[in-house]
């Protein structure tokens, strides 16, 4: 956990782009639940989210 | 023999031939590359830009004449607030779901079984992989006659085992057999993919690690648990990401099986673009619907080319 977020802190691509995977399978999820409309609702913007992020910390050193 | 170099060099015009001569090596990789820079331009983002852009606006493709308005992110709110669309999602959703998981048990299990050395085996793998190299519109005529009430033979089948009358159901009708008709058809032609990739994981554990855990005495059990199961693990979830993005725009057969009915059962969201888009003619809000298809599939295959890489690292 610590190694995680010292990599967050110092920009590190893998802790991001855990993060950003995250970030994007919950977006999935949200999209394709059946519990709550508002979690559908702000679905795209999560998996839009993650997607940028990944995109952005694929650049970072390793 | 004559240097063919040379040949070419000679029988090219002396303005061109100048002309190259006088450019550099990276400008003539570019000269090389050009055309197919341009051909994805024109084919890949060229339309992907045009339909954001669609997206914002209320543009109708049967009324080319009438003015096209700016929405904003109407159409959005409007697809993300839509209860249908939602349903329509959460059937992609179970199609998904069980697709993956009956794929990924079968094929593992296959492949378990066929990595065992014995006799037939090769022609055992190819008569697998079959179905996997069928049409979609194929499978989807084929298995639409085999799910005939009258004269199909998985009534006849079902009949036969319980009793049911074959023509008292209908697997693509009403009844609520639609959704999973659909999953059986999936399985049956994608299951031998997820099984070559599981195999090729397989095969790629060295048998030296077996070795030393038999010599520490492992069970057999144990083996799969701490050695196997890990080491196909990178694998298998290449193949989950790979048929996810595959269903996820599953459309072809799905159409030819049921056309989205009956009802709504069987409606994917692909389905469901398909029609605002080319008979509602809504093509601003079939744009936005399209745009949010298109992100969460580009997210999964970004994780799915992160995956590939932690493969090949291995």
């Amino acid at each position: 956990m610590t190694r995680f977020l010292s990599g967050l802190l110092r920009l590190r691509r893998g802790p991001w782009e855990l993060l950003a995977t995250l970030l994007i399978g919950l977006g999935v999820f949200m999209l394709m639940q059946p519990f709550a409309l508002a979690l559908y609702t702000w679905s795209f913007l999560v998996t839009l989210a993650g997607t940028v992020m990944f995109i952005i910390v694929s650049h970072f050193p390793d | 023999m004559p240097d063919p170099i040379a040949a070419v060099a000679r029988a090219t015009p002396d303005p061109i031939a100048r002309k190259v001569r006088g450019l550099s090596d990276r400008a003539i990789a570019w000269l090389f590359v050009a055309p197919t820079i341009f051909l994805l331009l024109a084919i890949n983002i060229f339309p992907l830009i045009w339909t954001v852009r669609l997206s914002f606006t209320n543009y109708r493709a049967n009324r080319p004449n009438e003015e096209v308005e700016w929405v904003g992110l109407r159409n959005y709110v409007r697809i993300l607030t839509d209860d249908g669309i939602w349903a329509n999602m959460q059937t992609t959703a179970h199609f998904l779901f069980w697709t993956l998981f009956f794929q990924v048990l079968i094929g593992f299990t296959l492949a378990w079984l066929i990595n065992r050395k014995f006799k037939g085996n090769d022609l055992l793998t190819t008569l697998i992989v079959l179905p996997m190299m069928l049409s979609p519109a194929v499978v989807g005529n084929f298995w639409t006659f085999l799910y005939q009430p009258q004269i199909g033979l998985v009534n006849y089948v079902v009949e036969l085992v319980t009793g049911t009358p074959a023509s008292s159901f209908s697997m693509l009708g009403p009844g609520g057999y639609a959704p999973w008709s659909i999953v059986i058809v999936d399985t049956w032609m994608w299951t031998p993919f997820v099984m070559l990739i599981c195999l090729a994981g397989l095969r790629s554990i060295p048998d030296y690690i077996y070795e030393a855990a038999e010599i520490d005495r492992a069970s057999k059990w144990r083996q799969f648990w701490t050695i196997t199961i890990p080491m196909v693990l990178p694998f298998l979830m290449l193949a989950v990401l790979f048929r996810g993005i595959e269903n996820f725009k599953m459309f072809d057969m799905v159409v030819l099986l049921t056309g989205g009915g009956p009802g709504n059962e069987t409606l994917l969201a692909s389905i469901d673009l398909k029609r605002e888009a080319f008979e509602k003619w809504r093509t601003g809000y079939s744009s936005a619907y399209a745009i949010i298809l298109f992100v969460t599939v580009f997210g999964l295959a970004s994780i799915y080319v992160k995956a590939l890489n932690k493969v090949k690292e291995r």
